[in-house]
């Protein structure tokens, strides 16, 4: 039981981490979002304050020993992971109804987890395969028009939402394939052990390629805590909303603030 | 005489003409003067102190710091505007400064732009990656209601926009304070003096 709970954890934990990814579409100019409420502002503060703790006294210390480890060991870590991520977003992808995408992420995975081996050599990317973008089930809640319900801090885990937190359970019940080799494949290959190794990694990874970001924001910030829940929260709504990088478009909201403040 | 009235004339339309500055161009020199100054063997301090000047004559500070008090703003009475304002200034160029000192020689593409009305252009831009960073994707929200002089009201970073994000902060400081603005002005100040 404990076991699951960790990868649950761990789960959630991978699916925050996607905090900073981007995204494409079309430029849409929305009116005032819906607020996420925090609905336990000082437990979440509380558990934000002990999370900076972890990361200074063993996360982040672990992110710059991997950042020492040579560039094609990190490399091959990187896509192997995020090669493995694609076992979820397959799913998701037939979820959300994008048959085409489904497709093209199920090609990249053969082609990357058979003559990129194991997907340590993102081989589809250099054949010219369209650029990846992972979902997760609290996407996918979210484009079924599921709200984000409250903002929540999770112990080491960081910043989710209910929704978010909610869809990661999915893993954990047969929603990731991964995950049922390793823990019910009954295979001599896969095991917990291996399946919470790669987790670790996964996050150590992306710590790893996040150190002067998150530094340079946490000097700049007057209330960190505050704006990693923006840019959380931001970040999932492009996401949900399918706003990719390499095209315009952001969402642009409180329109009638600007237009206030241009009458005035 | 009537002849020099005409030569003024003219030298005044074709002023306008030639200081309407399109927003894709405005970026990239604001970028390229940003960049030079980054790439230069000066101390940090005479970087931000450069950066600051940049700063003050690109971005409409004091449109951004009304956006960033929400409706808060409609509540401060003259007085306090002015000094919100000051304070605002301080904190924002000390805040956009250090943000960019960190970055030696960034180079950033100008890729398109998109008029979005007449107030407002999207301009596309990246800047390169490197060995230790990946590329990342920049927006600039450029007002431009006075087409002679543009200026920045937005950053969106990978989607994320910086705007929302300072106005977010605000908010939860106010919040946390019965809606306090002296504890923004507090909060500024300790800031601006680190």
């Amino acid at each position: 039981m404990l076991k699951k709970l960790s990868i649950v954890l761990i789960s959630i934990f991978l699916l925050t981490l996607n905090a900073n990814a981007g995204s494409d579409g079309e430029l849409k100019l929305e009116k005032e979002p819906k607020k996420v409420k925090d609905c336990s502002k000082s437990f979440n503060r509380a558990t934000f304050a002990f999370n900076q703790s972890l990361d200074k006294a063993l996360i982040k210390p672990l992110a710059e020993s991997y950042r020492s480890l040579p560039d094609p060991i990190q490399k091959g870590t990187h896509n192997f992971v995020t090669n493995l991520s694609s076992l979820v977003t397959i799913p998701n992808n037939i979820l959300q109804g994008d048959i085409k995408l489904a497709i093209i992420n199920t090609a990249r995975l053969v082609v990357n987890s058979t003559v990129g081996i194991l997907g340590t050599i993102d081989v589809a990317n250099q054949m010219g395969f369209p650029k990846y973008e992972r979902e997760d089930y609290g996407q996918t809640l979210g484009a079924w028009g599921v709200g984000p319900g409250c903002y929540l801090v999770l112990p080491v885990l960081g910043p989710s939402t209910l929704r978010d937190t909610t869809g990661s359970f999915m893993n954990v019940l047969g929603g990731d394939p991964y995950y049922n080799a390793s823990m019910h494949g009954n295979n001599e290959y896969l095991n917990e052990s291996f399946y919470m190794a790669t987790k670790a990694l996964e996050g150590i990874d992306f710590r790893s390629n996040n150190i002067e970001s998150f530094d340079n924001l946490e000097i700049n910030s007057i209330d960190f805590y505050a704006s990693v829940k923006s840019l959380y929260l931001q970040d999932r709504e492009n996401k949900i909303s399918n706003i990719r990088k390499g095209n315009i478009e952001i969402f642009y909201k409180n329109e009638e603030d600007w237009e206030e403040i241009d009458n005035n | 005489m009537k002849r020099f009235f005409l030569i003024l004339i003219l030298l005044n339309f074709n002023f306008i003409h030639v200081f309407s500055v399109e927003p894709d161009v405005f970026v990239q020199s604001t970028v390229n003067r940003a960049s030079e100054i980054l790439a230069k063997n000066i101390s940090q301090e005479e970087k931000i102190n450069k950066l600051k000047v940049i700063a003050k004559e690109t971005v409409d500070i004091q449109g951004v710091g009304f956006y960033s008090l929400g409706s808060t703003r409609k509540n401060l009475s003259e007085k306090e505007k002015i000094e919100y304002l000051q304070l605002f200034e301080d904190y924002f160029l000390k805040s956009f400064s250090s943000r960019l000192s960190e970055y030696t020689n960034p180079e950033i593409d100008v890729l398109s732009k998109k008029v979005l009305s007449e107030n407002y252009t999207i301009v596309n831009s990246v800047l390169k990656g490197t060995s230790e960073r990946p590329e990342v994707k920049i927006d600039w929200r450029i007002y431009t209601k006075n087409q002679n002089n543009p200026l920045i009201r937005d950053l969106i970073i990978e989607g994320l926009s910086l705007a929302r994000t300072q106005k977010e902060e605000f908010a939860s400081i106010l919040n946390s304070n019965d809606n306090n603005i002296e504890s923004l002005f507090k909060t500024l100040k300790e800031f601006s003096s680190k």
